[in-house]
């Protein structure tokens, strides 16, 4: 059972998580959340993004929303910021894409071209 | 939208739009009546009359990037395919209440869905606004908000990765004790 007295304890770490938080270069994963976004199926895209950035304890990924980003026909968008480097686009998003992009772009900084906005002139 | 809490998640960004600090959220079912109603209510700035009745209209919109809003009409037609409605309370620097009534055994009737989902992601996604989400099933209830979980946590932001799983696996279990499931 869960309860808010167990929210204590988790509080302890995660203010430990927090200091560590500070450092790092911090990455920016933006998703959009307007009606076209989550009509689309945004919620599951963020949810899942949470998840992978908690399960693989990254402490300089924040994830964020944002409203229509103006291409609602590519909707799920994500963006990622990261300081210095080009803001790369995801288009159709799915929950399922999730991990690799994670695993390669955040974790590893190797874009998931074909998951991009730039993949559609190809 | 292919679950009423998809929409719940939309309507609420309008809220925050509208510059919101305290948003509430109420589910309420009356299992005997076959009915749910779904009230969120902010304390932002509020809409004149004319603006209320523009809202229900697709084709209108306060955003300059576009010439359409699909928000509130969505709501409003899932609402009233199941013989319910819409109707929004408005007024200007007070803030705007929309109360929506489906009839839950009618065969268009879109399901709740994954509302916890959506309570996570409106608190852990905007910490600076006091959330209140309240589940009303017949007699039971529960109620979580924001300022209640700041207490506890103090400093330690909202959208800490292990804060964000703990609500989420709380609000599931609170949800199943409210509609009966089993619990140990």
């Amino acid at each position: 059972m869960k309860s808010l007295e167990e929210l204590m304890a988790i509080k302890a770490k995660a203010e430990k998580a927090m200091l560590a938080r500070e450092e790092g270069d911090g990455k920016r994963i933006v998703v959009g959340m307007a009606t076209c976004g989550i009509a689309a199926g945004a919620r599951p895209v963020l949810n899942r993004f949470v998840e992978e950035v908690a399960k693989r304890n990254l402490k300089d990924v924040t994830v964020t929303q944002t409203g229509c980003i103006g291409m609602c026909q590519y909707e799920p968008i994500v963006e990622v910021f990261e300081e210095g480097k080009e803001k790369v686009t995801y288009i159709k998003m799915t929950p399922d894409k999730v991990a690799r992009v994670v695993a390669d772009h955040i974790v590893n900084g190797n874009p998931v071209v074909e998951y991009t906005v730039a993949s559609l002139d190809k | 939208m292919r679950e009423l809490s998809l929409n719940v998640l939309d309507i609420a960004q309008n809220s925050i739009s509208a510059g919101a600090s305290e948003v509430e959220i109420t589910v309420e079912e009356i299992s005997s009546a076959s009915k749910m109603t779904i009230i969120i209510k902010d304390n932002g700035c509020g809409m004149d009359e004319e603006t209320v009745r523009n809202v229900m209209d697709p084709f209108y919109t306060t955003r300059t990037t576009r010439k359409v809003g699909m928000g509130v009409p969505l709501f409003k037609m899932a609402a009233e395919m199941t013989g319910g409605s819409l109707n929004i309370e408005s007024a200007v620097g007070k803030g705007t209440q929309l109360t929506a009534v489906f009839f839950t055994d009618h065969v268009d009737f879109t399901p709740l869905g994954d509302i916890d989902s959506t309570v996570v992601t409106l608190i852990t996604m905007n910490t600076n606004i006091n959330f209140i989400y309240a589940l009303k099933v017949d007699e039971k209830e529960f109620r979580l908000s924001t300022n209640q979980l700041k207490e506890i946590l103090g400093d330690v932001p909202l959208d800490m990765p292990e804060i964000v799983m703990w609500l989420k696996d709380y609000l599931k279990e609170q949800t199943e004790i409210i509609r009966g499931g089993v619990i140990e």
